[in-house]
């Protein structure tokens, strides 16, 4: 089988189903992102407030996520919340296994482990803020949803987004341990075809050439992105 | 399953397999570093073919997968006769060394974007201050801008010291036997499912919290005009 | 708020409804999970489905037992949790029964076993070493097999020699050839099949089925196989079902099913398809 039909679309060919794995990382790694994005903003914000259960609680979740293993926390995300529902349906008299869906628990363990590195990205963010900026702005009597709306939450954005845009290419990566959960994403999908054609060298690059694809496409948001949220910023440093 | 002789076989395994871990990635962190410092360098060097050369460099090296690359290092690069025959060829037969070179690529092009955003973060006006002050630029950016931005570099340059902790558990392509690969080896000849990935859980999360701990006293010893912030 | 009365009543009936899934199985369905990624034994074609030897002998055996079978697909990392947890009821890729393996599943009776042989390349001195292709059984022929052993290990000496990790070629390998060779363990056989050709390692251990298909192809014309074939002993007695412990009626079920196949073989006939000889224990 000759490298044009091995990767093309024809009967034999596997193309369909590299670019619907292609598909499956992106929509896991979107929303682990934005579950991440939840969960970081809600721990650098314990860690910022002062309170110390707050801090220590939001320490606590930053330094378990980040220390294991990701395919671990894979495990025991997808499993642990299949246990428990499957658990809760034997009260109600289901039958048998009851999984979460694969989907979502994979989202949520991207999402888990990314929201610990972007409780991080944030507090730098934050840190970054010039501090006369949140002085000013207590004096002159701004409510503190409005000091937030206005002056934290633009330029912590404006801050984070060289951290995020790693973070994100983190997650695309990440993404590939969740064929445990049955998902069939772009490395599964890519090991699977070369099984079954004995060429791994031509699946490997195919698709590493389909994650660079994704990357470019994601590049591109996130330059102009920083590009929009700097306007007007002076950044020359050397 | 659970007994204790068990545990502890599987524990010295694994204790054992830790050394191909912790060399791996200290070596391609600290290689890593000062690739990814020259490719930093070239980014923001104003020199149009270097900017774009860094541009690529980071491209190619942060959308791939680690994986694909410690393939293409290994397996890729030796399957061109021109290579084995070739005066790099000692080097790339062994496992270790192709290893820690891709590694260290990779981890290149994370740290790189990291020393840009953090040099990006410098507030202009302490350098614009710097240079009216008379300033050459070697001490500009030894006493303004290196120690401003390694304070923020820190968060986020400790993120990836740690990643790279866990992607070391990919050498195993490359017949590379690290923590994590020789927990799921035992895995597979017991069937034992879970111990030998909680025992290598506990091993990486103590070495990763060891890290941390390092990252934050760094921080903090480097910033104490911020160390009373709140919101 | 909730009358105690009715909580009490929610409260028995589903207790016995949970005493009624913890009674013996009536098994209608079976579901068997498989990689989908390990040819021939299983492997996936392009519009996802799961072909090769086991879901043939799947098929036949489930029919026997006028079971139906449902095969889903888990990589191999989730495939011993996932039969726990009861995702699903049988495992079915290529796993060697090994007495390590038995304290935490169960195994049906094998339903195929490939011999172990030996691949280097042609220019070696290995290619020169005795008994070329006759068969030696550790457990049948003690001392023949020493012999054989002996003879392997002379072979070679400073030598690198690959095999797949967690497979019976790896625990023959790690117990009898460690201390005189270097033995490099790969997660898949295709990664050790490039580092052959590329010289890094001097030969190859792995199923003889396995070999062969490699060895047919264009690029593999320089390597051949060396040496004898070797079975029992480290090789175990074959490759068998995996099912939990507690399901030992099903077990039952499937040898009963898997002994029919091979009296008017079937089995023999799905194998000479996937694996071109016949691999009946």
């Amino acid at each position: 089988m000759d490298w044009l039909t091995a990767l093309g679309f024809g009967e034999r060919g596997w193309g369909p189903a590299l670019l619907q794995g292609a598909i499956m990382t992106l929509l896991v790694s979107g929303a682990g992102l934005a579950i991440g994005a939840a969960l970081g903003s809600l721990v650098a914000w314990a860690k910022l407030s002062g309170v110390r259960i707050a801090g220590a609680i939001g320490e606590g979740y930053a330094a378990l996520f980040r220390g294991l293993p990701e395919l671990l926390v894979v495990y025991f995300v997808y499993f642990g919340s299949s246990a428990l529902l499957t658990g809760a349906a034997h009260l109600l008299g289901v039958e048998g296994f009851v999984g979460v869906p694969a989907f979502a628990a994979g989202a949520l363990a991207v999402g888990v482990i990314s929201g610990s590195y972007q409780a991080e990205v944030f507090r730098g963010a934050f840190l970054a803020v010039a501090k006369g900026e949140l002085e000013a702005a207590r004096a002159v009597g701004m409510g503190r949803w409005l000091m937030f709306r206005r002056i934290i939450a633009p330029q912590v954005l404006r801050y984070a987004i060289p951290g995020l845009g790693n973070l994100w290419q983190v997650a695309l990566k990440d993404s590939s341990l969740i064929s445990v959960t049955g998902l069939t994403e772009l490395m599964r999908a890519s090991q699977l075809a070369s099984n079954a054609t004995h060429k791994p060298f031509a699946y490997y690059v195919a698709g590493g050439a389909l994650y660079l694809l994704l990357t470019a496409f994601s590049d591109r948001i996130f330059e102009f992105a920083e590009r929009r949220a700097t306007r007007g910023m002076r950044r020359e440093a050397t | 399953m659970m007994s204790l002789d068990f545990i502890e076989a599987t524990f010295m395994r694994l204790m054992a397999a830790l050394q191909v871990t912790l060399s791996v990635w200290a070596l391609s962190v600290l290689i890593g570093a000062f690739i990814g410092g020259g490719v930093a360098w070239m980014r923001v060097s104003g020199v149009k073919p270097l900017e774009w050369l860094a541009r690529a460099y980071v491209f190619v090296f942060r959308g791939t997968p680690l994986l694909v690359q410690l393939f293409i290092v290994y397996y890729g690069l030796s399957s061109f006769p021109v290579i084995r025959a070739s005066v790099f060829w000692p080097f790339l037969r062994d496992a270790f060394n192709c290893a820690t070179l891709s590694c260290a690529l990779c981890t290149a092009a994370y740290q790189s974007e990291i020393f840009r955003g953090a040099l990006a973060g410098v507030p202009p006006g302490q350098v614009e201050a710097a240079r009216a002050c008379g300033m050459s630029s070697f001490l500009l950016f030894r006493r303004v801008i290196f120690p401003i931005a390694l304070r923020q570099a820190l968060p986020a340059y400790s993120t990836e010291v740690i990643s790279m902790v866990k992607a070391t558990a990919l050498v195993s392509l490359v017949t590379l036997w690290d923590v994590m690969s020789v927990a799921l080896k035992i895995r597979n000849d017991t069937l034992v499912t879970y111990t030998p990935l909680l025992i290598a859980g506990g091993i990486y999360f103590v070495v990763n919290y060891l890290i941390a701990r390092v990252f934050i006293f760094l921080e903090q010893w480097l910033s104490p005009h911020l160390r009373s912030r709140s919101a | 708020m909730i009358r105690r009365s009715v909580l009490g009543a929610a409260l028995t009936c589903s207790l016995l409804v949970l005493a009624g899934a913890a009674s013996a199985k009536d098994w209608k369905t079976v579901v068997i999970g498989m990689e989908g990624a390990y040819d021939p034994y299983n492997l996936t074609d392009p519009s996802g489905k799961i072909v090769g030897f086991e879901p043939d002998v799947a098929m036949d055996v489930c029919a026997r037992m006028k079971v139906e079978c449902k095969i889903i697909a888990q990589d191999w990392d989730g495939m011993i949790p996932g039969l726990e947890a009861g995702k699903f009821d049988v495992i079915m890729d290529g796993m060697s029964i090994t007495d390590e393996r038995k304290k935490q599943i169960d195994f049906s009776v094998p339903y195929a076993d490939v011999a172990a042989a030996l691949a280097t390349a042609k220019s070696s001195p290995l290619a020169k070493l005795a008994g070329a292709g006759k068969l030696v059984n550790f457990d049948k022929d003690k001392a023949g097999g020493a012999a054989t052993l002996k003879a392997l290990r002379d072979a070679l000496k400073g030598k690198t020699i690959g095999v797949q990790v967690s497979t019976t070629h790896a625990t023959f390998a790690g117990n009898h050839l460690k201390d005189v060779a270097t033995v490099k363990e790969y997660k898949t056989t295709d990664e050790r099949d490039l580092d052959l050709k590329s010289g890094r390692i001097d030969a190859v251990l792995d199923d003889e089925t396995e070999l062969m298909a490699m060895l047919g192809k264009d690029d593999a014309k320089d390597f051949a196989e060396f040496g004898p074939r070797l079975t029992g002993g480290d090789f175990g007695i074959g490759v068998g079902m995996g099912l939990r412990k507690a399901d030992a009626d099903l077990t039952a079920k499937f040898n009963t099913a898997i002994k029919a196949a091979f009296a008017d073989g079937s089995i023999k006939k799905y194998s000479l398809k996937w694996f071109k000889i016949d691999t009946t224990p």
